[in-house]
């Protein structure tokens, strides 16, 4: 039985969701590979080799995958799978988009969002927006699973020393072109794998006002995200969204500012270890998972504890 | 030009979920179902792509027991044409299950543009729509944020973890909808009652030539762990000292 763990990356950067795939890929048992599909990736490729426990990493680098385009990529990885007995990936925008397709092609359903390795067929994922966990079985032949990030702790990044394979397979469909992309420049830590984050929700008020969720967080080495009412508003950018169908996080403190706390928001951010309330609703439904809330006019606390922290 | 929307019909998104007893499934019985957010979405796009002109004929296809109708005729009050009901009965269907149905409309209808949503908020599985387009051999644009189609193009803004993508695709695609692409518009009475006089036509697994085999079992489900309930600090001052000395975050 080995394992196929798809890599994500930037061509430069193995991505930190990666290490927690790879924590549940240990959970199954068997030998573990490590496949990375990009243009000029061999960084990335190099990064995965020095991994303890993957025994192998195999890396298709060429122009076509510089996007990694789920067209091509779907192709390549249904092309090496029937190798293995699972396939995984996390759960980010890339595999969102790329392992259902590749699921269809090899015939095989797909069970999205794993959040617990009962054994080597069975798992664990949320539905209805993590108000219900299912216990699902697979009896496919060969496993195409994506990983909640936040419910794996990351393996660590160095020990190993697995050799590099190349790949040359090439898949390029022509009906989709890459035209462009705004990507957010941040110096501040990553949403999905940083230990504090400062979320500002609807009571925030404005872009403007969002300075104050900013400062606080740049004080206390936090990163902002932001409820979907905050993105919707156009206070800020959607790469910041927290819930059910944005980003799934799982900090050790998060801050919930001018947050209401809609079920669909609370889906993404209730794994976290210490969550935390400002709202000046005392019935706001936030307060009911928050393990401490405090009751007041944002725009006067938030200052205050960017002044005293 | 025609598209072809798939719809499905899920519990309200506001009202809250209930695990049975024995744990077989989440409690549906009685309880308000509506038209998925993201299907509802996809909608509103196929109407507004007819109501410039781009789209001439708006096909709408839900699969499920005989209570879908009265969700495809939710989506022909908000303007689609026409509807295809696949009766499946009561059988729970995976992603790919439905992927093959609807590849089936698809092969039938031929429609330069099928627009989903990205995920239903019950199974919250996000596949039904790549899948399709892996077994049409079509492009696909998942995520969509806004969608402009001109001179036998797609252009699609995808929003992606990093921020938002855009791509040129070929038609016929598959299109999946985000939370920002447009928000449906409210139905009024008159279109309801004209909703109710459009063709909607029956199909079966076994017409289409689809056999119903789920390789996904659901075992059991379970209602989450509960968060305990916290405590209410009187200041900032409080609030420090808690994660600071308590909680011991800070």
């Amino acid at each position: 039985m080995t394992v196929l763990v798809i890599a994500e990356h930037d061509n430069q950067n193995l991505k930190p969701a990666t290490l927690n795939a790879l924590s549940a890929a240990q959970q199954l048992g068997g030998a573990i590979e490590v496949l990375v599909i990009g243009s000029n990736c061999q960084a990335v490729a190099q990064q995965a080799a020095a991994i303890a426990g993957v025994s192998k990493v195999k890396v298709s680098d060429n122009a076509v995958y510089a996007q990694q385009l789920a067209e091509n990529t779907s192709q390549l990885i249904a092309k090496l799978a029937p190798a293995y007995s699972h396939v995984l990936a996390p759960a980010t925008t890339t595999f969102k988009d790329v392992l259902p397709r590749t699921a269809a092609l090899l015939a095989v359903n797909m069970v999205s969002d794993v959040m617990a390795v009962v054994s080597a067929d069975t798992f664990k994922r949320p539905i209805y927006a993590g108000n219900a966990i299912a216990t699902v079985q697979s009896s496919d032949a060969i496993k195409v699973l994506s990983v909640r990030t936040t419910a794996f702790d990351p393996v660590s990044t160095s020990g190993g020393s697995a050799a590099i394979e190349a790949i040359s397979d090439l898949f390029e469909a022509k009906q989709t072109q890459f035209m462009g992309a705004e990507i957010a420049k941040s110096d501040r830590p990553e949403l999905t794998s940083a230990k504090l984050i400062v979320s500002g929700g609807r009571g925030v008020g404005s872009k403007e006002n969002f300075a104050i969720i900013y400062a606080l967080a740049d004080k206390m080495g936090a990163a902002v995200g932001a409820s979907r009412a905050a993105v919707d508003a156009g206070y800020v950018p959607n790469d910041l969204q927290v819930g059910q169908t944005g980003k799934v996080v799982a900090p050790e403190l998060y801050m919930a500012v001018g947050i209401s706390g809609a079920i669909q928001h609370l889906a993404g951010m209730k794994d976290s270890k210490v969550i935390v309330a400002i709202n000046k609703d005392p019935e706001a439904p936030i307060f009911q998972v928050a393990d401490y809330g405090l009751v007041g006019d944002l725009f006067t606390i938030v200052p205050e504890l960017t002044a005293k922290l | 030009m025609k598209i072809l929307v798939a719809i499905k019909r899920v519990l309200d998104y506001s009202v809250k979920v209930r695990v049975k007893t024995d744990h077989s499934d989440v409690d549906l019985a009685n309880a308000k179902m509506s038209m998925n957010p993201f299907c509802e979405i996809a909608v509103e796009e196929a109407v507004r792509l007819k109501e410039a002109g781009v789209a001439s004929e708006i096909i709408v296809v839900s699969i499920g027991s005989k209570a879908v109708q009265e969700t495809i005729r939710s989506a022909m009050a908000m303007g689609a044409d026409r509807g295809i009901w696949i009766d499946s009965g009561e059988a729970a269907l995976s992603p790919l299950t439905i992927a093959q149905l609807l590849a089936k409309v698809v092969q039938a209808e031929q429609p330069s543009v099928v627009l989903l949503g990205k995920q239903a908020i019950d199974s919250d599985d996000n596949q039904t729509g790549q899948m399709l387009a892996a077994l049409c051999d079509y492009p696909q644009a998942t995520f969509a944020s806004k969608v402009t189609i001109a001179d036998s193009k797609a252009t699609v803004v995808r929003e992606v973890d990093g921020g938002l993508q855009t791509l040129q695709l070929a038609l016929p695609l598959v299109v999946t909808t985000d939370l920002r692409l447009n928000e449906p518009r409210y139905v009024k009475l008159p279109d309801i009652m004209k909703a109710k006089k459009k063709p909607l036509d029956t199909q079966t697994p076994e017409s289409l030539g689809v056999s119903l085999n789920n390789s996904v079992k659901m075992i059991k489900v379970e209602p989450p762990s509960e968060r305990k309930a916290g405590i209410m600090v009187p200041d900032v001052d409080a609030l420090i000292n808690s994660l600071k000395n308590q909680a011991k975050v800070l």
